[in-house]
């Protein structure tokens, strides 16, 4: 049993021991600030600052639309809005969702965006990341929400408020904690996440210009460089490893810590 | 004019709006895939296509066989590591660790799960490869490149730990004290006790961690899509390289758009993806609420 829980830790320490050393050797301040430039793949100049604000481009966005369209969600699956035996349906979807491969969201995407014609974009794959991560943001949401004392709710209603003031303005600020909780992690996923952005993006060299032009993105560089034969053009995916390493597990401490600290407004 | 009534109706009716969007998505998913799959279903059988073992794309030949043999390799072999480490390395967390061990211990395996998949891969291909080339393979005495089923079974067990771990660890916990209590009063070692009592109480918990851990792992794309080889063969050994559903369709980015059918079949795969990880996954959910209910957590 002892041997079992020091397999999990040390795999654990294996993996981030190995992306912090090899990445560490090879990440430079020009890494970070240079976008690559022509021939990039044999080993000439070149940074990844393309790939880093990609993702930014991507993640930031999916995670704000994925917000506004999980909180109408798990506002609504309330008792005061719908009979439960819907909102068990919808919470069985949900659950679903959440299981289902991100090549999948890929695919049916870029299926979409070709039958309306815009291709491989930025707004495609932003769309193919919100997806992805609406069912983990709406189930976090959900939960905290589930959590908000009947009397606070009914104290709003007895005041004179309708169901979606109530909704919006007492409901929203006690979830505060979980809610934040389930956004940060959601876009954790979302800047970490390869299968999806792979059909959807696309892979170039340069910052996109427009949401229609193909992005490259951390994740899809690790993946197309990592396995080059040439050292330096696989330093840059150790580097490009190593920040977004060190970007998800941030978001996800910080995301622990902020749940737990701002309780601010709710009420015990 | 009621105009707190009137922005009570609209929120109302957004809110029922994206609602609806997310349940139907499912099935917006399922019939994209199912219609785009219909191309390939026309042009060549279905026996042809789960049986044969023909994988040539320009010649309009789609044999599925071997990748789905090792996609069920893969995935089988993958379970059958991670689910009897994971299971005790659960007991120790819920039964046996420290209280300050624990503490630190759930929120170290939640950092596990939320690694991204390419980190996995790169870690896989950094270690993992040059451990099956150099160390595992010669052992047996059989030579390899390292990118194998070996190298990943192993780091999709890795990365289904943290799923079957915190779902057993939560389940453990919630079995009611009373319950252990009794049988260490009779006079049951505590490892009898976690035999008999707890393993037994949260039997349907576990079969659901592990049926979600396989959902996981049957669609795990990119970490087995770096280190599996991408040779669509039936595997002989386990040091063979070979495909899996999902690292197929990866690989085949960019190719697919140019030929309709080989679109078409790839959809189909992705199509076949879908289903049985819907279902692995709806049955773990759904019998992990039964425990949940009996066990009022």
């Amino acid at each position: 049993m002892y041997i079992s829980i020091s397999i999990v830790v040390a795999s654990l320490i294996i993996i981030v021991g190995l992306v912090l050393v090899n990445g560490a050797s090879s990440l430079s301040l020009e890494i970070i600030t240079q976008s690559s430039s022509g021939g990039y793949y044999l080993g000439k100049s070149g940074g990844i600052l393309n790939a880093i604000l990609g993702s930014l481009f991507l993640a930031l966005p999916a995670t704000g639309l994925a917000y506004v369209i999980g909180i109408g969600i798990a506002l609504y699956l309330q008792r005061d809005f719908v009979h439960p035996g819907i909102s068990g349906f919808i919470r069985l979807s949900l659950d679903i969702l959440w299981g289902i491969p991100s090549i999948v969201y890929g695919i049916f995407c870029i299926m979409i965006m070709i039958a309306i014609g815009i291709g491989t974009s930025v707004l495609a794959g932003i769309i193919a990341l919100t997806l992805l991560e609406l069912p983990i943001i709406t189930r976090y949401m959900d939960e905290s929400i589930k959590m908000v004392p009947i009397e606070l709710k009914e104290g709003s209603y007895s005041l004179g408020s309708t169901k979606f003031e109530t909704a919006i303005k007492v409901v929203r600020r006690q979830a505060v904690p979980g809610i934040l909780a389930g956004v940060l992690l959601g876009l954790g996923r979302g800047i970490g996440d390869a299968a999806s952005i792979l059909f959807t993006a696309g892979f170039t060299d340069s910052i996109p210009g427009s949401i229609l032009d193909s992005t490259a993105a951390l994740p899809t560089m690790i993946y197309h460089l990592y396995a080059s034969p040439i050292p330096s053009v696989r330093a840059r995916a150790y580097a490009g490893a190593f920040i977004l390493l060190v970007i998800v597990l941030s978001i996800n401490i910080i995301s622990r810590f902020l749940s737990r600290k701002s309780g601010k407004y709710v009420i015990k | 004019m009621e105009w707190r009534r009137i922005r009570d109706c609209i929120g109302t009716k957004l809110m029922l709006l994206v609602t609806v969007f997310v349940s139907i998505l499912f099935f917006l998913i399922f019939f994209t895939l199912l219609s785009k799959s219909f191309l390939i279903l026309e042009t060549t059988s279905i026996s042809e296509l789960l049986l044969s073992s023909i994988w040539n794309p320009e010649r309009g030949q789609f044999g599925l066989f071997p990748i789905i043999i090792g996609t069920i390799i893969v995935t089988g072999l993958s379970l059958i590591i991670a689910v009897p480490i994971s299971l005790l390395s659960a007991i120790y967390i819920a039964e046996y660790a420290p209280k300050r061990v624990r503490q630190v211990i759930r929120p170290y395996i939640d950092l596990l799960a939320g690694v991204p998949s390419v980190v996995y891969g790169l870690c896989a291909f950094l270690f993992l490869v040059p451990l099956t080339r150099d160390v595992i393979a010669p052992w047996f005495g059989v030579e390899s490149t390292g990118f194998c089923i070996l190298s990943a079974s192993l780091i999709l067990s890795v990365m289904v730990f943290p799923i079957i771990i915190s779902l057993c660890v939560e389940s453990f916990c919630a079995i009611p004290v009373e319950l252990k209590e009794s049988s260490l009063s009779i006079g049951a070692t505590k490892w009898e006790t976690v035999k008999k009592v707890t393993f037994r109480a949260s039997a349907t918990s576990i079969i659901s961690a592990v049926l979600l851990g396989f959902g996981r792992s049957f669609g795990e794309t990119i970490a087995v899509n770096m280190v599996i080889g991408g040779k669509a063969m039936i595997p002989g050994t386990l040091f063979d390289p070979s495909e899996t559903l999902a690292s197929r369709i990866a690989s085949a980015y960019g190719e697919m758009m140019s030929i309709p059918v080989y679109e078409s079949a790839l959809l189909f795969m992705a199509l076949i993806l879908f289903i049985v990880v819907i279902i692995f996954n709806l049955l773990g959910v759904l019998i992990l609420r039964r425990a949940k209910k009996r066990w009022n957590y």
